[in-house]
């Protein structure tokens, strides 16, 4: 086989296996599994700068907030 | 551990539809969609009433009982929250749903009806806090600013408490104490009863000055 007609096959053999990786399949789909949640995790309210995971003080502020919703408090009974 | 629930306080709602205005500027909620609507029974009738409306953030939610893709979570604080990237916009949930939370837009990638979208006590979804992906998905994250839901903040007659379940119970059961009446109030003059002049109001739970 010519040098020519060699590296003309084994362009041929890396074009055609490259063409056919695009034919690979892969799950385009969710194992869906009953009754347990199958999404992204959350992160909790108090995990973000403002709190650096310090839940105490993130339930402290919206204890604080909470009593804000009552009036009698707000402006006095 | 907080428990968030919502609280409608019937004989203080004046249908003023602050809650709904407040909910679709903060959360930047589409032409279509009501994550929150006012409700009044026998209008024009002595005695009609005014509730607003949402997802209640159910203990037991019939919406997550029923999605067929298990988009649906709980958060450690007792909000009911979804996945986008997950809801396949079925409307099983609108059909679950006792308070007709679910809405869902009429454009999108599944002609018309996209995902669905719900009120998420203000609590953002499964992405980064406070990201643009959040907002432009879920709306604003009041949680995580350490604030309450934008609807209930902004109640002009704080008919809509929103919150920690046993706080807000707390400020109802302080306010029925004090106008001294039930569910047969009807009115401003006894849905605020102020006391007389010189009378000091019933000591109620969390009622004092502070």
């Amino acid at each position: 086989m010519s040098p020519i007609r060699s590296s003309f096959v084994v362009t041929l053999a890396a074009v055609a296996a490259f063409a056919l990786a695009g034919c690979g399949e892969r799950p385009q789909v969710v194992t869906y599994k009953q009754g347990t949640y199958q999404g992204k995790a959350d992160t909790p309210p108090w995990s973000g700068a403002q709190w650096g995971g310090n839940k105490q003080q993130w339930d402290e502020a919206i204890h604080q907030r909470n009593q804000a919703q009552n009036e009698y408090k707000r402006i006095g009974g | 551990m907080a428990r968030m629930k919502f609280l409608c306080d019937a004989e203080r709602c004046i249908a003023c539809n602050g809650c709904v205005t407040a909910c679709k500027q903060e959360n930047d909620v589409p032409w279509g969609v009501n994550r929150r609507r006012v409700v009044t029974m026998n209008v024009g009738v002595p005695g009609e009433r005014s509730i607003s409306v949402a997802c209640m953030h159910c203990s037991d939610a019939p919406c997550m009982a029923v999605c067929p893709v298990d988009c649906f979570y709980h958060t450690e604080e007792g909000v009911v929250l979804h996945d986008k990237d997950l809801c396949i916009g079925c409307g099983y949930c609108f059909y679950a749903c006792p308070f007709g939370a679910p809405q869902f837009p009429q454009t999108g990638a599944f002609g018309v009806r996209g995902k669905m979208d719900k009120c998420t006590f203000c609590a953002g979804g499964p992405e980064p806090d406070g990201s643009e992906a959040e907002f432009k998905k879920y709306g604003r994250n009041r949680l995580s600013e350490g604030k309450l839901p934008a609807c209930a903040e902004m109640c002009s007659t704080k008919a809509l408490l929103g919150g920690d379940g046993e706080t807000i119970a707390d400020i109802y059961r302080d306010r029925v104490l004090r106008r001294g009446k039930g569910a047969e109030v009807w009115g401003w003059a006894t849905a605020y009863k102020l006391p007389p002049a010189g009378a000091k109001p019933p000591a109620a739970n969390g009622g004092t000055k502070s």
